[in-house]
């Protein structure tokens, strides 16, 4: 029995789907941001695993990108949490409502 | 049973069981650190495939410093409170669970497809080169103005967050 890509991108396909379902039920927005990550994370073992496949480099260079810019992504956003825990004194994303009709 | 199966069956046991609590756990706090174990474990999985530059990259950035941003921030808005466990949308959960797992139909559809090459082969590096010199190598020739590009994306960045987190004295 060995392990084949398929293994790795079903495994991925599932941690993708607990990352979208957890943004969907959670509404404290710091853990909503870090089921985003967990998105991204499998999204780079899917890259990584075609690159495996197809025997290439630009997959991975591909991940290095997508770390940027989540780094870039993590770094604006939780200091959009922190302005918004000023002005609402809460974390919780109901709470953000100022577009609501 | 090969070594990597071993391997491959422990780590993504670990590394689902870790999302899962992680999606489940109502303290922010556990919820970081059990994102910390599944990317670890990505890590992992990205040695077993031979991308060492890679899972380097995914320790370092991802569970060191983007982590550490993250249980900063966490203990910056007060640990102890408690996400509100009544969802004022009743239906939210379920329609939740269902889209969830029309995503996940929706994945396993493309992968069964004929969409993805059925090519399996072991990695290996360019002949006489590691994977990261490989990679370098890849990354500064080909990439190398999408590489230089990511200066101005994380200048762009941190400018942003001058401007969102300055507190405004005025008032």
């Amino acid at each position: 029995m060995t392990v084949g890509p398929g293994w790795y991108l079903t495994l991925s396909a599932l941690l993708f789907t607990i990352g979208a379902v957890g943004v969907l039920v959670r509404r404290n927005v710091i853990v909503m941001f870090m089921c985003i990550e967990l998105m991204l994370n499998a999204v780079n073992l899917t890259l990584v695993t075609f690159d495996r496949m197809n025997l290439g480099l630009d997959g991975q260079v591909s991940v290095f990108f997508v770390l940027v810019v989540a780094a870039a992504e993590v770094v604006v956003g939780l200091a959009i949490i922190v302005s918004i825990f000023r002005k609402r004194a809460s974390a919780d994303a109901d709470q953000v409502n100022l577009l609501k009709w | 049973m090969t070594i990597e199966t071993i391997v491959f069956v422990v780590v993504a046991l670990g590394a689902l069981a870790a999302a899962l609590t992680m999606v489940l756990s109502p303290n922010a706090v556990h919820s970081a650190l059990l994102l910390v174990g599944v990317q670890v474990c990505l890590a992992i999985m990205f040695l077993l495939q031979g991308a060492f530059f890679i899972a380097a990259l995914q320790v370092i950035v991802y569970a060191g410093a983007i982590m550490v941003l993250f249980v900063f921030v966490v203990m910056l808005l007060g640990v102890d409170r408690k996400e509100a466990l009544i969802e004022p949308i009743s239906f939210q959960r379920p329609l939740a669970i269902g889209l969830g797992a029309l995503l996940l139909a929706e994945g396993f559809l493309i992968g069964a497809s004929e969409l993805l090459p059925r090519a399996v082969a072991a990695n290996r590096a360019v002949a006489g080169e590691g994977n990261v010199e490989a990679v370098a190598r890849v990354l500064f020739t080909k990439w190398a103005f999408a590489f230089e590009f990511t200066s101005v994306t994380l200048a762009v960045a941190i400018v942003g967050v001058m401007v969102l987190a300055k507190r405004d004295t005025n008032s």
